[in-house]
């Protein structure tokens, strides 16, 4: 059984939840930008959640299937052919294009069983900067055959059959999507916070920023105004972690994203909270941002309250499977 | 101690380069490492302090993680005695400072007042430390630079090093793991690779590391490239 890929779109990449316990040797843990989108994508066709789906980057793919596949497309919204956010049943020999993203910048595509390729240390996710892990360590290309394993959840499958065009009414949710920009995003006072000068204290938090096209998997960099720091003293190389906001001597800010370097020297004015990484994620350039200040407590609840809608999101997909 | 976001702690014990609070840092990341508890997912020793990245919902950690990260690094700075220190490893990493492999030569040179067989000497002449592995996969950062090579940072950085590029800045030496932007100054090339995800141990060097470098030939260089 396999996928064929006919247009690879801008960036398609097999990710997974990505490998922990590698930073000490400089190794990020990578993984699907948005690990809520990936979850509910391979719910709908009954895989764990951390199973590996194709990462869809604001151009998507045309694929063709081989055989007949239970698939699920979750995340931004594509204006193809693709039914969004719930289980297809997709005939052997059909082709889908996932065509332009509308909303949101990422889509996965997860398919009943999961990709057949080898984890790399742990992880199936690819890591473009290494070369490695995902399918041949790259982003797909034209012509690529990608070989799927055997589905284990055969119940969806069967009950799919029964309905007339291989999909369902019911949706899941696309809550990482953004409703409006700005979105709005947590961040707490980084460790050099207090080295920017007052108005960059203050223009940190006033300004709406924009996605700036040279932003990608490994960081987003934000245009808007200056920063600079009243201190000019150069810091000392410290730990950086997903989601850390550094501000380089040319004062632009750049939000670490999942293939993020794991030290960096340049002062860290602010740290986004883990529960809005997915849907900052979900910004394509030219997305706008703006940053609210909180604590760690707020930051566990916003946590707890992300947890708490994927998890009833989850409970809604198995209720609509009957299980 | 501070939070690096909600899923993280970084504990610093030194803001500027220290190189016996960095050893300190990496005896100390081994002691953790070794007592991590099932909700810590990274133990990164960096130049001055070490940080913890870990999982704030697991069920084993009891309260406020941030707080369990601190008690836990508390109790290994207690036990971290003479009795608990790690062996030092040794490695030699193969060097091929001809000019093919080493783009910047000629202008550390220029800028050292050395002619460049000095600059190779000197530079594989030399012991080292890796103090940190940061930046990208395997990239090692170490001092023991001889003084006399201290060359600043390009103003430019280049757009490719190639995989395995030597380089030197300031009085530290790095090998870069993949051709990635690099803003040092390349005065040779190793053949190993630095970082290989199929290998058992896929960095070629950990923090604490000594190291020594190995003059070789074009054809050695070929000949263990293979």
């Amino acid at each position: 059984m396999s996928i064929r890929v006919l247009r690879p779109g801008l960036l398609t990449t097999l990710q997974d939840r990505g490998r922990h316990g590698l930073q000490h040797v400089g190794l990020c843990p990578g993984g699907a930008m948005d690990p809520v989108a990936l979850a509910l994508a391979n719910a709908l066709v009954g895989n764990e959640a951390g199973e590996a789906a194709l990462e869809i980057t604001v151009i998507g793919p045309e694929l063709s299937f081989e055989e007949e596949t239970l698939v699920a497309l979750c995340g931004a919204e594509f204006d193809g052919s693709f039914p969004h956010n719930r289980p297809v049943l997709a005939p052997a020999g059909s082709r889908f294009n996932v065509g332009h993203a509308g909303r949101g910048a990422r889509a996965y595509l997860a398919v009943a069983g999961g990709f057949s390729v080898e984890p790399v240390l742990g992880s199936r996710s690819t890591y473009l900067p290494g070369h490695f892990g995902g399918f041949q360590g790259r982003s797909l290309k034209h012509g690529d055959a990608l070989a799927l394993r055997d589905p284990v959840a055969t119940g969806r499958f069967a009950k799919l059959k029964k309905t007339r065009n291989g999909t369902v009414k019911w949706s899941a949710p696309p809550f990482t999507l953004p409703d409006r920009e700005p979105i709005l995003v947590h961040v707490l006072e980084g460790q050099h916070f207090a080295s920017f000068d007052s108005s960059a204290q203050r223009s940190f938090f006033d300004t709406v920023w924009k996605i700036a096209p040279e932003s990608n998997r490994m960081g987003f960099r934000l245009s808007g105004p200056v920063l600079a720091r009243s201190e000019q003293n150069e810091i000392l190389s410290g730990p950086t972690a997903l989601g850390t906001v550094q501000v380089p001597a040319n004062g632009t800010p750049i939000a670490l994203m999942a293939d993020h370097q794991t030290t960096g020297g340049y002062p860290r004015i602010a740290e986004i909270v883990s529960a809005d990484v997915a849907r900052l994620a979900q910004l394509a350039p030219g997305g706008t941002v703006h940053f609210a200040r909180c604590d760690l407590g707020m930051a566990a609840e916003l946590r707890h309250d992300a947890r708490e809608r994927l998890s009833t999101a989850l409970r809604g997909i198995a209720w609509n499977y009957g299980q | 101690m501070v939070p690096l976001g909600d899923c993280a702690a970084y504990i610093e014990f030194a803001d500027k380069l220290d190189l016996e609070v960095n050893a300190f840092v990496q005896q100390l990341a081994v002691a953790v490492h070794a007592r991590a508890r099932p909700w810590m997912r990274d133990v990164v020793p960096a130049l001055g302090g070490i940080a913890l990245h870990y999982d704030p919902d697991h069920p084993d950690v009891h309260g406020d993680a941030l707080e369990a990260a601190a008690i836990l690094v508390q109790e290994c700075m207690k036990g971290n005695g003479a009795a608990e220190e790690a062996p030092v490893r040794a490695v030699e990493v193969p060097v091929c400072y001809e000019r093919a492999f080493a783009p910047d030569l000629e202008e550390v040179a220029r800028h050292a007042k050395l002619d460049v067989e000095e600059i190779a000497r000197i530079h594989a002449g030399g012991e080292y430390r890796v103090l940190m592995i940061g930046f990208a996969p395997g990239h090692a950062y170490m001092s023991g630079l001889d003084a006399k090579l201290a060359v600043p940072r390009r103003a430019t950085p280049r757009a490719l090093v190639a995989p395995g590029a030597v380089a030197i800045a300031n009085e530290q030496t790095v090998i870069y793991p993949y051709a990635i932007s690099g803003g040092w100054s390349v005065i040779g090339r190793t053949p190993m690779a630095v970082f290989d995800a199929a290998r058992e141990a896929p960095s070629l060097l950990a923090s604490g590391d000594r190291v020594r470098f190995r003059a070789i030939t074009a054809e050695e260089f070929m000949a263990l490239k293979k």
